[in-house]
């Protein structure tokens, strides 16, 4: 049982001391800076400082034409780049009221659904390193291997797609990636019974998250926390179902919430333990969209030069962190006047001096891994 | 006059020699378990984790390839690595003290193989107080941890240091005692003695329920005296960089990392010589074996069985270490002043009753 | 609740305050009234916006304003409401809401930096994707690049590349 650490203020007199966690530290997930005050073990302030991997999207995006623009959501979250740029064609679309094809929904579903298992693998098997499991890591970056083989095998790219594009898909299925992709989730799924045993249940794993960083759902609402991270504080809310999009009204799945099984609602243990079985989901519903993909186009008739009539649209999308949102300002010509990227992982980071102030720089680190963020994503 | 003098010349040089044969043949023990160790884990990690490990050099045109002893020069490319490296010392940091510390832990460890057995004549020297020799000296190097962490005059050193120090000091006192059960059954210090109580009657793990169980105490504080996974929280990766070697490099850290293998070498042999036997072979303990089968309990074969038995445990630790997540500082603490030395404590006069009976 | 429903619950609660854009789907606030319209937005049973999706700047030329776009999303109702504030661009300023939606905090931090609109209220307005010391707010249509940051050449230099 975790509680947190208490210090007795007139027994001893201490100072606090300012310690800079990051740009360059082994588990701050990319060039963050968290400012951080501790008091002995116990961090007492936390002021994360962001901004080191700003590249300029939204400036980029107000001079680049709208199809010019899905290469550079790919860089924003590169775990996850499928997502990004589902979100923003999602987003183009419900601006210019395009129907795209059902097999394209089909498609974007099932890559979807593979990037996602593959971001969570990631987001797992860093967790793990967090905490001091090596293995799991290793384990978990070798399946991801094969989605990103399966990826190659589909745009010929292993990281940054460029894959789904406004009104389609940028190439079909190969030939061989139906029957692929079915082998790989014959291979994955008893893999995550393997996960399970290695680290998900292992007791020093359970010590060290179970009730540590607890996340109130009200908590995650008023400062914005999406994804997995919100569902594991025992908020249903899952836009694949709540705002359903693509072809996932007509697919079957579940939307699971953290209940606390080791510790409390919405502790870090929580929101790896929906991410766990957020993948078995995912291989259901990749299961179900293979079966019932149709044939047919993969464009929708989209001028090559998008020209979107004026207005505004705001458009999330359920990515593996949590929502992106794009709201994009038109005013008919064929770049934007604004492209604004509400980025997840922005606001998931916003709550740690929320939750992580009063635990241990151990416990610090926990939080931050639970939180799962990108770095690219954050600055943008 | 002239005679006395050549005598205690004579006398003085042996001395001299036999020290420095002694401290020659520890220094290469040391030396050859660090790049067998630090091979022998690379390998390892990478079984247990679906890779291949080191692949890639030879030696003496001697590639593995892709099997699975490929890679065997690596070890020694990156001691030749470590050895021509620049080694940097901060600006600010406290440079004698910095300098100084390394060779603290390294002397630590080295003079702490006095009194490690590795056969029932390999051993430098036979003290009437081997044991306890062996826990005062192995924990010398804890001072040149702290120095380490203070002098490199980083934060993160800092916490490494204070964390090691808080952890060693801990973890002597289950370890301890989960000796001093021996030396309470064996009534002596002595190693021989010890195994030589085993050798009459049998391997001490085997001696009552309470000296299983020590043996289990002796190990974990044993894994957590080498700053291991799971107890590793003093260089704990992710959180602290490198914990209080951050701002080693070079030939200095270099020495750090031949003290922890040798430490875990220490603890090992010691696990295996106090519980496991020592030097005794296995088939001696049961009496099923033929007679013939005796001479595996000669004294060349003695240093055989005691390296297995600790290599055996080393390997034990390092698979510890790429199964096991890392605890936290106050569950580390939790750990060991409210499950082990409780344990330990009860275990102890548990023996002692056994030991009256 | 659909839009409309929402203006008329708006429309009672606090007349005067609230406006629309033509036949665009949001509702207009002047930053004077944002205070009192956040908070109903926010307390008021029948809206319940407990979720602040987004918050944006942008920068519309047009007519010498700045704009700031709020989406907000009631997880409890499942309804959503876009809240659309003008300021001028000499004197951008805007109440903060950051006490209310804790998400507005980061997000008013980086309308700040990229457009200069200054949250009043706000517990710590610094800039948070730009360095501190950055000039200028590079989102506005009318930010001129400068030539070099801290001696660091900024624009393109192709000479070095020849």
């Amino acid at each position: 049982m975790s509680t947190k650490p208490h210090i007795d203020q007139s027994l001893v007199k201490t100072e606090e001391m300012v310690l800079n966690m990051g740009p360059q530290h082994p588990s701050t997930h990319g060039v963050l800076r968290l400012k951080i005050h501790t008091d002995g073990e116990v961090v007492s302030k936390i002021e994360p400082i962001i901004g080191y991997l700003h590249r300029c999207f939204e400036k980029h995006c107000e001079h680049l034409g709208y199809e010019q623009i899905v290469p550079f959501t790919d860089r924003c979250d590169y775990i996850a780049s499928m997502h990004m740029n589902h979100g923003y064609a999602l987003a183009m679309e419900r601006l210019m009221g395009i129907e795209v094809p059902p097999r394209v929904e089909y498609i974007r579903v099932i890559v979807g659904e593979l990037q996602r298992i593959a971001s969570h693998l990631v987001a797992l098997g860093t967790f793990g390193l967090d905490i001091g499991a090596i293995t799991p890591f290793t384990w978990m970056i070798r399946d991801r291997e094969r989605i990103l083989d399966l990826f190659e095998n589909l745009c010929g790219a292993r990281l940054l797609y460029n894959y789904i594009w406004v009104g389609g898909v940028s190439h079909d299925l190969p030939e061989k990636f139906i029957r692929r992709t079915k082998e790989f989730i014959d291979y994955f799924t008893p893999q995550m019974d393997e996960f399970d045993q290695l680290l998900t249940f292992n007791k020093i794993f359970i010590e060290r998250t179970a009730d540590v960083g607890i996340l109130p759902p009200d908590v995650a609402i008023n400062y914005g926390v999406t994804g997995p991270s919100l569902r594991g504080s025992g908020v249903k809310w899952d836009l694949r179902k709540d705002e359903a999009y693509s072809a996932y009204p007509e697919l079957e799945f579940d939307v699971p919430v953290g209940t606390g099984k080791m510790g409390s609602v919405g502790d870090c243990w929580d929101r790896y333990w929906v991410r766990m079985l957020e993948m078995r989901e995912s291989v259901r519903i990749i299961d179900q969209a293979l079966k019932s993909i149709p044939d047919g186009d993969v464009r929708a008739a989209v001028p090559k030069k998008v020209r979107p009539p004026k207005g505004s649209v705001y458009s999330r999308f359920e990515t593996a962190r949590g929502e992106i949102g794009y709201y994009i300002i038109s005013d008919g010509k064929n770049i934007p006047v604004r492209l604004k990227m509400r980025s997840p992982a922005f606001c998931n980071l916003s709550v740690i001096s929320e939750i992580a102030e009063g635990w241990m720089i151990s416990d610090l680190i926990a939080i931050l891994g639970s939180l799962d963020i990108v770095l690219g994503e954050i600055d943008r | 006059m002239n005679g006395i003098w050549a005598s205690t010349l004579d006398i003085l040089t042996s001395y001299g020699s036999m020290i420095s044969l002694a401290g020659v043949g520890i220094f290469l023990i040391m030396a050859v378990n660090a790049l067998v160790a630090v091979y022998f884990e690379r390998k390892v990690s990478a079984f247990m984790q679906d890779r291949l490990g080191p692949m890639e050099v030879g030696i003496f045109g001697f590639k593995g390839g892709k099997k699975f002893w490929g890679g065997i020069g690596q070890t020694i490319a990156d001691t030749v690595k470590l050895l021509t490296k620049e080694d940097i010392l901060p600006d600010s940091a406290d440079k004698k003290l910095m300098i100084l510390a390394p060779f603290i832990i390294f002397i630590g460890a080295f003079v702490t193989f006095i009194g490690v057995p590795f056969s029932s004549v390999l051993l430098v020297s036979n003290f009437n107080i081997g044991i306890f020799y062996i826990i005062a000296m192995s924990s010398v190097g804890v001072v040149g941890i702290i120095l380490a962490g203070w002098a490199s005059n980083n934060k993160w050193s800092l916490y490494g240091s204070l964390r090691s120090a808080a952890q060693i000091i801990s973890y002597e006192i289950p370890a301890g005692l989960s000796l001093i059960l021996v030396v309470l059954v064996a009534g002596s210090l002595n190693i021989h003695d010890i195994v030589g109580w085993q050798a009459d009657h049998r391997w001490f793990i085997f001696h009552s329920p309470m000296a299983f169980l020590a043996f289990f105490v002796y190990f974990i504080s044993g894994v957590a005296e080498t700053n291991r996974t799971p107890f590793d929280i003093p260089e704990a990766e992710s959180e602290l960089v490198a914990g209080w070697m951050t701002e080693y490099s070079g030939f200095r850290w270099a020495l750090f990392f031949l003290s922890e293998y040798a430490n875990m070498l220490i603890v090992c042999i010691l696990t295996a010589v106090v519980f496991l036997g020592g030097w005794l072979s296995p088939m001696a303990m049961f009496n099923i074996f033929p007679e013939s089968w005796l001479i595996f309990d000669g004294i060349w074969w003695g240093a055989f069985w005691i390296m297995f038995k600790a290599i055996f445990l080393i390997f034990v630790m390092m698979w510890f270490r790429w199964t096991f997540p890392r605890l936290r500082v106050d569950q580390l603490m939790y750990l060991c002043w409210k499950v082990l030395i409780p344990f330990a404590l009860v275990n102890l006069v548990l023996v002692s009753i056994w030991e009256l009976l | 609740m659909d839009f409309a429903n929402i203006k008329k619950v708006l429309d009672v609660r606090c007349p005067d305050l609230i406006d629309t854009d033509g036949d665009r789907p949001s509702i207009m606030v002047k930053p004077e009234s944002w205070g009192i319209v956040s908070n109903l937005l926010k307390t008021d049973p029948d809206l319940t916006f407990d979720s602040l999706m987004c918050l944006s700047g942008f920068d519309l030329v047009e007519d010498d304003h700045l704009g700031v776009a709020y989406h907000f999303y009631s997880m409890d109702k499942r309804h959503d409401l876009e809240v659309i504030i003008r300021t001028p661009k000499e004197n951008p300023s805007i109440p903060s809401i950051a006490n209310i939606w804790r998400a507005a905090d980061w997000h008013e931090r980086e309308a700040y930096d990229m457009y200069g609109i200054i949250f009043e209220g706000h517990p710590d307005l610094k800039r948070i994707l730009l360095p501190d010391d950055w000039e200028g707010f590079p989102l506005r249509k009318d930010y001129v690049q400068a030539d070099t940051y801290q001696g660091i050449i900024i624009k393109k230099d192709k000479t070095y590349w020849k």
